[in-house]
């Protein structure tokens, strides 16, 4: 086993400022960011906030910034940096800043709220729902998501631009759209919820260029833009778009208008 | 030990008021520009070059072979190609280079594609240039509002590349003649149109509208087995629609540039058998 | 002396795992407003870890499933020390907790006839735990916390306010039970991000704060595991039942050392995986112990065929459960035939195709991938035993969750004792936590509601309670003075440094192998760091201070630690997740006997406690005999081997 130190950088402060403070700490062979941050706290700087949990890439609690990009602490090992290189972590910076490397990420807990719930169809009762494998495959992919908010944080639209956060759901949150439009029991339609429709006029869907980050950081893989995203817009389309149904819409607009 | 604590910016974005105080737009230490640097050379190596051959109205016919940027030929002003791809359904006012009847649907194609806009977007845009790298805009809505909202006609454009293709397609079933129209040839042209029209299907058929219509809009693949093994045959495809883009933009430039040669007599094309 | 905000509740649970999220669910839809407080953000409790599945007698695999089968094997898996109660309302609501979360959203994975897919797992006699893939935990946290989401947004329909009925305080730490008499009466706690302290009154409290690992040095457990729930009921007068026995899961991590502890999922061997020696030797052969002779196959012929035809053959053993396999592996590594980081192999690369392997196990596959460097499809991963799951908790009555002695206070999940007995199964923990999350927050709710009719009023919270509690948790902050009677200038505590001696000590003295010698020494270590936790000191501010935090989850961490410690060292006999060394055998007296913890000084007041004598007392008490119809489950020859003499003829 060997040891070096090594050098890091980490962000400390609160929403009254701060900057990046060096250390020089220990690492060891298999070591991960997270047990740097926490050789710190046990060794320099007891008093350093940061926010983790199971330390097994399974509960997204650990997100951060590491040389600049928005990752896991606990899944960042060591041995993808060289040992003369200088890490820099920093909190998320696509939310407000509550101390060090602890962000509030309360932006997403509303938005969580803002996206209608499973609708459970009305005449099954509990036991009684069949559903083929196939026909979960798409939104169980959806539901591996850890909830690390590492899209949250990485997408332009509410990281460069803080007035986008009241109409933009963000990704984590349409793919929650799509996750319950593809769901092969959701009654929404039948309840007069247009999931496919909400997407785009209330989520915030066109605010999406897909360029792809939110897939880039996903510490789970999932395909957000290809297979939540993208298809989203595709079902929308289909709603707002597709010119018989457009026209279909005006003519009754108009008669029931007039 | 500190480099000193860093006041607030407050100018928006990432160095909005609320956020870590750090006055970096971003702090990769990577290559980072590296990936949208080559995206916008690329492509624009494509524009400079497409536009000069749209525009020069010559060399694009070489028997048995046509400029997949030419065809179909609608106008009359088109070189005649023997069984080939002739309809004069413009007539004779039309006077430009006919490249440009048949060019605005691919280009309709690509420039809405889902992979095409991520390129753009990055690369010349600069929205965002890479992850977490703040992007130069004051403001932002998207695809929200004119004219970007077109985008989302992107599935008409996937339907007027399909007979787009097929006539490619067709172009490379008469290439399989020699230059006196004889059957059951092939040169050096014949394999560069044969690639070309592959990767042409390959990147029409990963589209991710083509990927919605034959199957992505169901709620139920179970009651629909023949469209949900076609969804995933088109959804294998579109895992690589990045490089199919690439693949199939840089065979069809050099499908046209091997029939400049050939026409313009720089080059003879080999004939195989 | 401070003034807090103070905020009215009729239910306030503790934790929002599982447990905690089912029972504000039951709380709030049976009328009560209900609030619910973790330490961590919401949705981020240990529940996502759970890898298996949830055990239900669906029968949806094999129609020969029912609760009584379920019900026998929870017994056997707990050597018949159970709750049997608890194990019957288990296995009987099981199913419809989890048929239920469907209605709400969740998506198992599925059999080919559209039905929620089960699976094998250890001790488990059929298919049984319902999964998706290997990630249900997360599956149930998500469906529960959108089922809160979706009630909330009922609320806001009607009241134009999200939070009017149903509200989750993320990110603060209980730190007392307040109460009125012997009543409940609130919770005293702190937000972490502001250090802001507050009360919650409410007259019913659901304490579902999950275990105690984070005692212990190699564990799976997250920092949250630090025995919250069982030292507030402690401290407000509720005995804590069984506390010895805590599980060992067999395969955690062994390698890289920051790793070390986190879990492999039994999935792994339910699907195929064997444990090998250094030797390349199938050694869970051996260990099959006498009662579990006729129930598992005698050679790995017969233990391959069972993966394609369970009806005509008997389980490999791999497939004991949990505190066997973990023994197993102890021995071997101790034989000098471990693997190279002190464990043992688990393969699944020469048994199952790469492909499979990944769509099977796919977050195995990318832990030990990212973590490890090592590639599941393609070598043996190394594995040992991991401190996992405490079967010990608060005492309950079986059908309410209620806690014994404290009218208000409820309990359920990992927090609760009694219901896996000396062993828990895997699969039925987040079986556990559905049921009786469920129950504790309805009676909750009950209880609540009982109080606002003319019979009695609510409780109140005096002000000389809720000054105490703040005193009590600013102590860290002016620890630097010297102790009475101490010399002068000796710098406070490191916290940090504390728990790592208490980690250690619980590991090395009360760990998987216990011995008299040992854990009297346990004990001496403990009264050491409970004296130098009074002085345990922490630097900076109240905001957001992991030093603080840690310094007050001392106090839980020495209380149960001393528990388990004192617990273990009287029960002089080797049953399920306790095992002596100097006591080897099951002892089939022992059966009968629960030994309940209290507190030593019952005012509560810690400060008063002598270090020498320590802080707990024990009690034993005779289990309630199982009802006949439940014996009459199983075989006369099997119960020969649990029960006493004389409650076989009773």
């Amino acid at each position: 086993m060997s040891s070096y130190e090594a050098r890091f950088k980490v962000w400390r402060g609160d929403v009254g400022g701060g900057g990046l403070k060096d250390f020089g700490v220990e690492v060891n062979d298999g070591e991960v960011v997270l047990d740097i941050i926490h050789r710190l706290q046990a060794t320099q700087a007891p008093d350093l906030a940061v926010r983790w949990n199971c330390k097994a890439g399974k509960c997204g609690s650990c997100s951060a910034e590491i040389n600049g990009r928005p990752r896991l602490l606990c899944m960042t090992r060591m041995s993808v940096f060289t040992r003369e290189e200088t890490i820099t972590v920093t909190p998320l910076r696509a939310f407000p800043v509550i101390r060090d490397l602890v962000t509030d990420v309360g932006f997403n807990y509303t938005k969580a709220r803002e996206v209608p719930a499973f609708v459970p169809p009305d005449k099954l009762a509990a036991g009684e729902y069949r559903m083929t494998q196939e026909d979960v495959d798409r939104s169980q992919e959806f539901r591996k998501c850890i909830e690390c908010f590492l899209c949250q944080d990485t997408c332009h639209v509410v990281r460069d631009h803080e007035e986008n956060k009241t109409a933009f759901a963000g990704p984590r949150f349409l793919m929650r759209v799509a996750e319950l439009d593809m769901h092969p029991l959701d009654a929404a339609d039948e309840s007069g919820l247009d999931r496919k429709k909400t997407a785009q006029d209330e989520h915030g869907l066109g605010y999406c260029n897909i360029t792809k980050c939110c897939t880039e950081v996903c510490p789970e893989g999932i395909k957000i833009t290809d297979n939540a995203l993208i298809p989203l817009k595709e079902r929308a389309v289909d709603r707002k778009y597709d010119p018989l149904v457009w026209l279909g819409s005006k003519i009754g607009r108009r008669s029931s208008g007039g | 030990m500190a480099t000193g604590t860093e006041p607030h910016l407050n100018s928006g974005g990432v160095r909005n008021g609320t956020r870590a105080a750090i006055t970096a737009p971003h702090l990769r230490t990577d290559r980072w520009w590296l990936a949208p640097a080559a995206t916008a050379a690329g492509l624009l190596a494509f524009v400079v070059y497409s536009t000069w051959r749209a525009f020069s109205n010559s060399h694009y016919y070489a028997a048995p072979y046509v400029s997949p940027f030419y065809s179909p030929c609608l106008a009359e002003n088109c070189v005649p190609m023997r069984n080939g791809p002739n309809w004069e359904i413009f007539g004779s006012w039309w006077g430009l280079s006919p490249a440009l009847l048949v060019l605005i649907f691919p280009l309709g194609f690509r420039l809405t594609c889902y992979y095409y806009r991520k390129a753009y977007y990055r690369g010349f845009w600069a929205s965002p240039p890479a992850c977490a790298v703040a992007e130069p805009h004051k403001k932002y809505s998207g695809e929200t509002r004119f004219p970007l909202i077109f985008q989302n006609i992107h599935r008409y454009f996937f339907y007027a590349a399909v007979p787009v293709a097929g006539i490619l397609t067709y172009d490379t079933v008469l290439a399989f003649r020699n230059e006196d129209y004889e059957w059951g040839h092939m040169g050096l042209g014949t394999l560069v149109f044969l690639v070309n029209i592959v990767l042409i299907w390959a990147y029409t058929a990963s589209c991710h509208s083509c990927r919605h219509i034959v199957g992505g809009k169901l709620k139920h693949f179970s009651k629909h087995p023949v469209r949900y093994r076609a969804w995933q045959l088109v959804g294998r495809l579109n895992a690589r629609h990045m490089q199919l883009a690439w693949a199939s933009l840089v065979s069809v430039a050099l499908a046209d540039f091997y029939v400049y040669l050939v026409a313009s007599g720089v080059f003879d094309d080999p004939t195989f058998f | 002396m401070s003034v807090v905000d103070r905020q009215e509740w009729d239910v306030v649970v503790v934790g929002a795992g599982g447990a905690g999220l089912r029972a504000a669910i039951a709380a709030r839809e049976r009328g009560a407003r209900t609030a619910v407080i973790c330490k961590s953000l919401f949705g981020k409790a240990h529940t996502v870890m759970a890898e298996g599945g949830i055990a239900a007698a669906m029968g949806n695999v094999n129609s020969g499933d029912n609760w009584q089968v379920h019900f026998r094997d929870t017994l056997r898996g707990g050597k018949f020390l159970n709750q049997w109660r608890m194990a019957e309302l288990h296995a009987q609501e099981a199913p419809d907790r989890v048929w239920e979360l469907e209605t709400w959203g969740a998506l198992f994975d599925r059999t080919a006839d559209g039905r929620i897919s089960q699976r094998n797992f250890g001790g488990h006699e059929y298919p049984r735990l319902a999964h998706v893939g290997d990630r249900t935990g997360l599956e149930l946290i998500r469906t529960l916390q959108q089922k809160i989401v979706s009630l909330q947004q009922e609320d806001f329909k009607e009241t134009g306010d999200y939070e009017s009925r149903l509200k989750v305080y993320q990110e603060c730490t209980v730190t007392r039970i307040l109460k009125d008499g012997s009543r409940v009466a609130g919770a005293f706690c702190y937000q972490r991000e502001s250090g802001r302290f507050f009360v919650l009154d409410a007259p019913s409290v659901v304490v579902a704060t999950g275990g105690i690992g984070k005692s212990f040095k190699v564990t799976s457990n997250s920092w949250e595991y630090t025995g919250d729930g069982h030292a507030l009921a402690l401290l407000a007068g509720a005995p804590l039942l069984n506390m010895e026995f805590v599980q060992f899961h067999p395969t955690g991590m062994v390698w890289p050392p920051s790793v070390k502890g986190i879990l492999v999922t039994e999935s792994v061997r339910g699907d195929g995986g064997v444990l090998r020696n250094s030797e390349g030797k199938r050694f869970m052969f051996e260990y099959i112990p006498d009662v579990f002779k006729e129930k598992y196959a005698q050679s790995e012929e017969e233990g391959d065929r069972w993966y394609e035809d369970p009806d005509h053959n008997r389980r490999p053993p791999e497939l004991l459960p949990r505190d066997e396999v973990a023994r197993a592996i102890n021995s071997e590594v101790k034989a000098g035939r471990g693997s190279p980081h002190g464990g043992v192999f688990l393969d699944v690369s020469t048994r199952m195709p790469a492909e499979v392997i990944r769509r099977r196990l796919p977050s195995m596959y990318h832990q030990f991938k990212e973590l490890a460097d090592v590639d599941i499809t393609a070598e043996a991963m190394e594995v040992g035993p991991t401190c996992h799951y405490v079967m010990g908790g608060i005492a309950v009555e079986s059908d309410t969750a209620a806690a014994r002695g404290v009218p208000g206070l409820f309990a359920a999940g990992e927090v609760a004792g009694g219901m896996h007995g000396s062993n828990r199964l895997g699969g039925n923990s987040l079986s556990d936590l559905l049921v009786f999350g469920r129950r504790a927050g309805l009676h909750a709710a009950e209880h609540a509601a009982g109080l606002t009719g003319p019979t009695g009023g609510r409780p109140l919270v005096d002000e000389a309670q809720v000054d105490a509690a703040a005193a009590e948790a600013l102590r860290p902050f002016s620890a630097e003075g010297p102790a009475p009677g101490e010399e002068d200038g000796r710098p406070p505590e490191n916290p940090y440094t504390l728990h790592q001696e208490l980690q250690q000590a619980m590991n090395d003295l009360v760990g998987i192998i216990r011995r008299e010698a040992e854990m009297e020494a346990a004990l001496e270590k403990l009264a050491d760091l409970r004296v130098r936790a009074r002085r345990a000191g922490v630097e900076g501010h109240r905001q957001f201070n992991p030093g603080w935090h840690l310094a007050l989850d001392l106090r839980n961490m020495l209380l149960v630690s001393e528990c388990v410690a004192r617990a273990a060292l009287e029960r002089t006999e080797s049953r399920g997740g306790h095992t002596r060394e100097d006591h080897p055998a099951m002892d089939r007296a022992w059966r009968r006997v629960n030994l309940l913890c209290q507190l030593t000084d019952p005012t509560g007041g810690l400060a008063a406690t002598d270090p020498v004598h320590g802080q707990i007392d024990l009690v034993r008490e005779t289990t309630e005999p199982i009802r006949p119809d439940l014996l009459a489950l199983f075989e006369k020859e099997e119960l020969v081997k649990y029960l006493a003499e004389e409650e076989l003829y009773e």
